[in-house]
């Protein structure tokens, strides 16, 4: 591999890692916040994909129906949590697992009822659909520099609301001592709720700027959540930095694997997972149990 | 009522459960037979989930790991135009089954609760995802077993599992040993240690017990009672796919030993019977399955969260927990 190459393949290792965080993030948060596994994550991913074809078909207009999306998949977050999710609290992992799962089966099937089983493509925007000069000989797709630079804004984004806002330390006081935080006053059903409602909402954001990329299809949220555990796993569970640091790793071991071992390509990643484990139980930015 | 009524009873409706399967091929049409036999191998899966789940209080995800790899087992054993060796495939299925849980336990072990859930899950869609993609094992399409397994002695079949009443048998007979073993286990010893763990893993340690050992003892068990129920499933079904090894199959066999309620044994093996009778109602009027099942697994969650034994075990004064 030439070092043009070795760049290109590095880039897409990194836009991937990123994409891959968004939804790794959205899992731990939910998780971290309101001790939640939610297997169902991924589905929001896929119903996000959907959705930018759908509404991207409708509007003719990516940016649009990304506004759109993302504010019908909060919605729709709303909703789940306020009938299901919430009554999850104070059960075991054990039921949030039965209870998600259950969820996926529906989501999976509603998908079908809607959109039915073919494959989708949805299209770049032309504004974005270039590519740059990276050598003379090897150019770079605008639309993946693209999402990269979104999703750095997004995190920020999300980092600036739980770090410095009044909201995010409610959110912060709500996840360390629930009955404290209910009884200064705030209201923590609410909080969990919007928590809930912003995880669906990076899931679905994520699935929605990484169509264009990939192809759209019934079970693609199944590959995405089972590396949003790996990741997660590695990182440290609760932990968003360590969310980072897996998604990185996953994103950039996952691309170079499918170049330069293709036979095991899908191995790789859990490889890496396995070793961690061996090393560090916890994880990366775990901390010890 | 002496404490031993509600044991006496069970173990009599549990006797009666049997004769009634050995009596069925006899009553039952061809079709029937054959759903009784689906019924009894899904009965099987979910009675050694229960083992982790109700018993050790290891939530494993990735049970289906062990099923499938059984059923790949037997169709990489079973040579073309001709039915594999019983008394070669079982054991190498089992074995394999074994191993693979031995090597996943080890990992998963290293950490617990969530972190737990979430390994064996990504364990064991690595082998989906190895079985979908590899042209070995058939890639997404699977294997064919065209050929039952055998037992023949120099050159004589003896038993002769093409014929569905033989089947039949060898998987009644195979519910009624694995029902007896995990029961005299929990009983054993072995059994007071993993329920310990379950209860507080870290006091079981300060008594003395090496937990990991006894966790990991649990899990290579489970894995290889399913491991039974995925080379049996596989013989019935004359084929694997990526699909036995897949998470649906996981989760639909955890939500069974969720409605039966955990740690009980039998209560999983009723609600393998009554789960896979309304999924074969689902599936003759919907196409949606997946809707109508997640739609009763939520309704579960949410309204009965012992499952169906919660309902019964709620009036009686064992505090929802049926005696081992």
């Amino acid at each position: 591999m030439d070092a043009a190459a070795f760049l290109v393949q590095l880039l897409n290792g990194v836009q991937s890692g990123f994409l891959l965080f968004l939804v790794a993030s959205g899992l731990t948060l939910v998780f971290g916040i309101m001790g939640v596994i939610n297997l169902a994550h991924g589905a929001f991913y896929m119903i996000g994909a959907y959705l930018a074809f759908w509404l991207t078909g409708l509007t003719g207009n990516l940016l649009l129906a990304v506004v759109i999306g993302v504010a019908a998949l909060a919605v729709l977050g709303v909703v789940i949590e306020r009938l299901a999710i919430g009554f999850l609290y104070r059960r075991d992992h054990l039921q949030q697992v039965l209870l998600t799962f259950g969820l996926i089966l529906v989501l999976d099937d509603l998908q079908r009822l809607i959109w039915g089983s073919d494959f989708h493509s949805v299209p770049v925007p032309d504004l974005l659909s270039g590519s740059v000069a990276l050598t003379t000989q090897q150019d770079y797709p605008v639309y993946r520099l693209f999402v990269s630079g979104v999703c750095i804004l997004v995190a920020l984004g999300m980092f600036a609301l739980i770090r410095h806002t009044r909201l995010g330390m409610r959110i912060r006081a709500a996840a360390a001592n629930r009955e404290m935080a209910s009884a200064l006053g705030l209201d923590v059903g609410r909080l969990f709720t919007l928590v809930f409602a912003l995880g669906v909402a990076l899931a679905g954001f994520a699935g929605m700027v990484a169509a264009p990329i990939g192809a759209v299809y019934p079970g693609m949220g199944d590959r995405i959540l089972i590396l949003a555990f790996v990741i997660v796993v590695i990182g440290g569970i609760g932990s968003v930095k360590g969310a980072f640091a897996g998604a990185m790793l996953v994103g950039i071991a996952d691309t170079f694997g499918r170049v330069l071992v293709p036979e095991v390509a899908s191995m790789v990643m859990y490889a890496v997972m396995a070793a961690v484990l061996v090393w560090r139980p916890q994880g990366l930015f775990g901390r010890p149990a | 009522m002496s404490p031993a009524g509600p044991e006496a009873r069970l173990l009599l409706a549990v006797g009666v459960g049997f004769v009634g399967l050995a009596a069925f091929p006899w009553l039952g049409s061809e079709f029937y037979v054959d759903l009784v036999v689906r019924l009894m191998i899904l009965a099987i899966f979910a009675m050694s989930l229960d083992l982790l789940i109700g018993y050790t209080g290891l939530v494993s995800f990735g049970h289906a790991a062990f099923f499938g790899i059984a059923g790949y087992t037997l169709a990489m054993l079973t040579p073309a135009g001709a039915p594999a060796d019983l008394v070669v495939a079982l054991p190498a299925a089992l074995l394999a089954s074994a191993l693979a849980a031995a090597v996943i336990g080890f990992l998963s072990l290293r950490t617990a609760g969530v972190g737990f859930i979430m390994i064996t899950l990504a364990f064991a869609q690595m082998l989906y995802y190895f079985a979908s993609e590899s042209s070995a094992l058939g890639g997404s399409d699977g294997l064919l077993i065209l050929f039952r397994p055998e037992l023949a002695v120099g050159g004589r079949s003896l038993v002769d599992l093409e014929d569905p009443t033989v089947f039949y048998y060898l998987v009644l007979a195979c519910l009624a040993g694995v029902l007896l073993l995990l029961k005299g286990l929990v009983r054993a010893p072995f059994g007071r240690v993993i329920r310990a763990i379950r209860i507080d893993d870290r006091r079981t340690r300060a008594l003395g017990f090496a937990t990991r050992r006894y966790k990991l003892a649990s899990f290579v068990i489970a894995g290889t009672l399913a491991g039974l129920a995925g080379f049996l499933e596989a013989a019935h079904g004359g084929y694997v796919s990526p699909g036995h090894l897949g998470w649906h199959q996981s989760g639909l066999v955890m939500m069974v030993v969720i409605l039966g309620g955990m740690g009980t044994v039998y209560g999983p093996l009723l609600a393998a019977f009554a789960f896979g009778l309304l999924q074969d109602q689902v599936q003759d009027w919907t196409a949606y399955t997946g809707l109508a099942v997640g739609v009763f697994v939520i309704a579960v969650v949410l309204l009965l969260p012992r499952g169906l034994a919660g309902l019964v075990a709620g009036r009686s004064r064992q505090g929802g927990r049926l005696p081992p």
